[in-house]
């Protein structure tokens, strides 16, 4: 599935993943392939994603929303600090 | 002999007026390209961020925020966002800021004004300075954005007026800013910034069919909740990246202009220089051919 990290000052991420784990409000939950479309308000926290080569990348971000529909996920945060 | 030298004199300065006129033209294109790249990033956050809103606003939601943020008191205090520029030669751009600001405040706002419930939030010096001059409020805090420009510290500015707003501190809040059209034209803008009118509608470019059978999490109308406010400051940071890049085209243009004159007025006095040179020559060997003269007779 494909992922987009963006803030309003650039594209943090953009590729192919196969699992993303993101800190909702409502607890940290983790996105896998084929997950059903889901609008999530997400917290400051740690966003870990695993790219489609396996590695591991994380990603700390200030508070944002999550969408994901068929296989796109499209993450805003409004800042990411590391 | 003096009108030679004064008129070489003039060729030399005006020659290296247009050297810097050159170069700042060439530093605005290379910023300009900068600004446009930065209103080009802010695109896919803010469409996707209208995307999403939409989506979430099909009918039964009821959001708290939304109506924090839209309702319609009298409009007893005012404030007006001011954006300008820094720094000057750039045309007629601040100028044309403060011509609209003034416009409306007599237009719209005279009463508030008299009343002195009508503030001003000045960003960019030049407007600032201008503004401070005349007899209105002016809240200064934020004068300085663009000497950093990023959306963390926009972000403080535009909190600051959305928490006001929500606390009923103003009634109206209206932007003026220069709105990018392309390098040679900007457009004066003056837009309501609050209370909010149309968010829900604005986003036009929205074609696509809306998918329904979201999940939400934790609710539809927490995750508005959330992202209203985000959507203002989307909102107001693309009125300084409008404005900023509508500077720099703006500038590319004046100086270009300028650049274009000074040729011009080279041509003229080069002109001017070979014909005094030549009127000087010729009178000299008329003396002397005179003197000859004289001494044969």
């Amino acid at each position: 599935m494909y992922l987009e990290i963006v803030t309003p000052d650039k594209k943090i991420y953009q590729g192919e993943v196969t699992a993303v784990q993101v800190p909702g409000i409502a607890g940290s939950f983790e996105i896998l392939n084929n997950h059903a479309p889901i609008v999530s308000a997400i917290e400051k926290g740690n966003v870990r994603v695993k790219t489609a080569t396996g590695e591991v990348k994380n990603f700390i971000i200030e508070a944002g929303v999550v969408e994901v529909v068929n296989n796109k996920i499209a993450l805003l945060a409004e800042a990411v600090i590391g | 002999m003096s009108g030679l030298k004064e008129v070489r004199n003039r060729i030399k300065s005006v020659g290296s007026t247009q050297q810097i006129t050159k170069a700042m033209k060439m530093v605005a294109a290379a910023k300009l390209r900068r600004a446009q790249d930065g209103i080009m990033q802010l695109r896919p956050y803010s469409q996707k961020l209208s995307e999403i809103i939409n989506n979430l606003n099909s009918s039964d939601t009821d959001s708290e925020v939304i109506k924090q943020y839209s309702v319609n008191r009298d409009a007893k205090k005012v404030w007006v966002v001011v954006i300008t520029s820094d720094r000057g030669l750039c045309g007629g751009f601040n100028s044309n800021v403060i011509k609209a600001v003034t416009a409306t405040i007599n237009e719209k706002y005279s009463t508030q004004k008299s009343g002195g419930t009508l503030q001003l939030i000045t960003i960019g010096k030049k407007g600032t300075e201008f503004m401070q001059k005349r007899e209105v409020k002016v809240d200064a805090k934020y004068a300085t954005l663009f000497t950093t420009l990023n959306f963390e510290n926009v972000k403080v500015a535009a909190e600051y007026i959305m928490e006001s707003f929500r606390k009923g501190d103003v009634d109206v809040v209206d932007v003026v800013y220069n709105e990018f059209k392309n390098v040679a034209t900007q457009i004066v803008k003056v837009e309501q910034f609050l209370p909010l009118t149309s968010i829900l509608t604005s986003s036009k470019l929205l074609t696509k069919k809306t998918v329904n059978d979201y999940l939400f999490e934790p609710s539809k109308n927490e995750i508005l909740d959330e992202l209203i406010p985000k959507s203002l400051k989307v909102k107001f940071y693309s009125y300084l990246l409008e404005s900023n890049a509508s500077e720099q085209g703006a500038r590319m243009t004046a100086m270009e202009k300028a650049t274009e004159n000074a040729g011009e007025m080279l041509k003229a006095l080069k002109l001017t220089y070979n014909r005094t040179r030549q009127a000087a020559i010729t009178k000299e060997i008329l003396e002397i051919v005179g003197g000859a003269e004289a001494l044969n007779k």
